[in-house]
């Protein structure tokens, strides 16, 4: 199977705090990859160093077949970006900020229309096009944040903790989003410390005070941690 | 609000911020008592914004009010003046000024003693039957004010702080937005986008350029209604001075926010340079009375090109050419200023 993206020796400090401390992992193509961990294990930072916002102490990375160090601008290229801050512009309407997104990666206007109006029909918010985001329920605004971020079609997709604070259903529904966007090619690599969402995952690495503990497919984690589900593995991983 | 307040501001700015002497509160301590120091006091009473106070026996209770700040100044007429003046031919008074502030000082002492000089003339006229304005040998100085003929103080102030509305309105809020997505996190977003750095600062440039060029043209035609300020000048070539200068105000309000992470860092900092940009701009006094060295500082201050610039412009009707040097050194800051904010901006940190 082909990499998508590389880490070999990631360390990131803070001053005296290490928040990754010597990652290494291979993440494939075209497959949905669990990013699991506790808050503070350090899975935020790993995902900003990714997408080129935050710059590692040390190590290599490859993302997409791009340099972490030389090449961030053809990364950014290639990705999609989903952070835990909800980060539409609340004060522009939906399909404001999907003009200005497409407007950023350059989409031509008349491709835009099309998939503006596919788009909003598959969420069922045709009629939501000219509202503001502001006024918005928690789980349209999640699945219009991640529509967007795949709006121009990358390579690769990063959801840091998309489905926090909603309910089970809502959620359930957010990863057919993800599957659908899996099945068209898209790379997921999606945090989160939901466990029944770490069960929907291609592979799963754990990650505990800064390292990663386990990395494997669900059924082969709770095989080896003689676990009846994706709870029990954590638990036992981050004690 | 982004055209009201400044509006607000202008009005009650233009009409506050005057140095005319429109009332003089003054105590007379008349101990003479005779028709001569009535005949002066008269004199002073004649003249509108003359407030004066009368019937204080002796100077003490004066110097108080001085002191209390009831009194601008006192004019004191010591026992005798009459019969000294007969008898010696001369005689004196005394002017005690309250000069807390300089500038009213000056004016009220030179208001006072061009009435006390004015008097003389007319006694000695009287007295000796000389024609009362043409004593032998005196120069004549005739004055003709140029530019603002009338001395208009709101002509003055007008284009002065419009200037400095502008600048604050363009700097404070380019840089309240930037350092704002910041603090909410949109620009994380933005961030991960390929889009190139001169881009997003062009971006977030040109929204407030056009709002504050637009203040700009509300509140010369608002000037124009209320204080009847002429534009003598072209108002293209104003408008293209302030194009350029408003690319430094803002670059460096941009410039502020790229190394603030919250909107109070912003205020704070972009605070403490409106203070020096306006202070040392020459609003209220001319630069060129200023030290050397502080001269050698306003080089850098935009605000000093712009103030002289929209004066000029506004009251004189200078042209491109007679302020090539400024536009030249506004257009020199703009960029430097804009640099400092592309470079400055980091999608990576």
């Amino acid at each position: 199977m082909e990499e998508i993206i590389k880490v070999k020796n990631l360390i990131k400090k803070f001053g005296s705090f290490t928040a990754n401390d010597n990652l290494s992992f291979d993440v494939y193509k075209g497959e949905i990859f669990g990013f699991l961990g506790a808050n503070g294990a350090g899975k935020t930072t790993a995902i900003r160093i990714l997408c080129g916002l935050s710059s590692p102490t040390s190590g290599d990375v490859k993302v997409a077949g791009f340099d972490i160090y030389r090449e961030t601008e053809k990364i950014k290229k290639n990705i999609g970006y989903m952070s835990q801050k909800f980060s539409l512009y609340e004060d522009l309407t939906v399909a404001e900020n999907i003009r200005l997104y497409a407007g950023i990666y350059g989409i031509p206007p008349k491709k835009r229309k099309e998939k503006m109006a596919e788009l909003l029909k598959k969420l069922e918010m045709e009629n939501a096009r000219n509202k503001l985001i502001a006024g918005l329920p928690l789980g349209w605004k999640q699945k219009l944040a991640f529509s967007v971020a795949i709006f121009h079609e990358p390579k690769i997709v990063f959801l840091d903790e998309p489905t926090g604070g909603v309910d089970p259903v809502t959620r359930r529904k957010f990863w057919d989003l993800i599957y659908e966007a899996a099945s068209n090619g898209i790379t997921v690599f999606v945090t989160t410390h939901y466990m029944d969402e770490a069960e929907y995952c291609d592979r799963v690495s754990i990650m505990d005070a800064g390292k990663i503990e386990a990395l494997d497919t669900p059924a082969k984690l709770k095989e080896r941690y003689n676990a009846k589900n994706m709870d029990e593995v954590f638990i036992k991983i981050a004690r | 609000m982004i055209f009201g307040v400044p509006l607000l501001q202008m009005l009650v700015l233009v009409f506050a911020a005057t140095f005319d002497m429109k009332k003089i509160d003054m105590v007379v301590v008349d101990k003479d008592l005779s028709e001569t120091s009535r005949e002066m006091i008269a004199k002073f009473d004649a003249i509108p914004f003359y407030n004066l106070e009368f019937a204080v026996p002796d100077e003490t209770i004066g110097e108080e009010m001085l002191f209390s700040d009831e009194a601008d100044a006192i004019l004191v007429i010591p026992p005798n003046m009459e019969r000294n003046l007969i008898r010696d031919d001369k005689a004196q008074v005394q002017l005690l000024v309250n000069a807390i502030d300089g500038n009213s000082a000056q004016l009220i002492y030179s208001y006072s003693s061009r009435i006390i000089g004015n008097f003389n003339k007319n006694m000695i006229a009287e007295w000796k039957g000389i024609p009362e304005f043409s004593p032998p040998g005196e120069v004549k100085i005739s004055e003709s004010y140029w530019y603002n003929t009338e001395l208009d103080y709101h002509w003055f102030m007008a284009p002065g702080i419009l200037a400095v509305l502008v600048t604050v309105i363009g700097m404070f809020m380019s840089g309240m937005n930037l350092v704002r997505e910041k603090e909410i996190g949109t620009i994380e977003q933005l961030n991960v986008t390929p889009v190139k750095k001169y881009q997003f600062i062009i971006g977030k440039l040109v929204p407030f350029w056009l709002i504050a060029l637009f203040d700009l043209a509300f509140g010369l035609l608002v000037a124009w209604l209320v204080f009847d300020l002429p534009v003598v000048g072209n108002l293209l070539v104003l408008f293209a001075f302030a194009s350029v200068f408003l690319l430094g105000a803002l670059g460096l309000g941009l410039f502020i926010s790229t190394v603030s992470d919250t909107q109070q860092q912003v205020m704070f900092i972009s605070f403490f340079f409106m203070m020096i940009f306006i202070m040392m701009g020459g609003i209220f006094t001319p630069v060129e009375s200023m030290p050397h060295w502080a001269q050698t500082i306003d080089r850098a201050n935009p605000m000093y090109y712009f103030m002289k610039i929209m004066r000029n412009v506004v009251l004189k009707g200078s042209g491109f050419i007679d302020l090539l040097e400024e536009f030249l050194s506004l257009l020199l800051l703009g960029v430097i200023f804009l640099s400092l904010a592309i470079w400055r901006y980091r999608k990576t940190t």
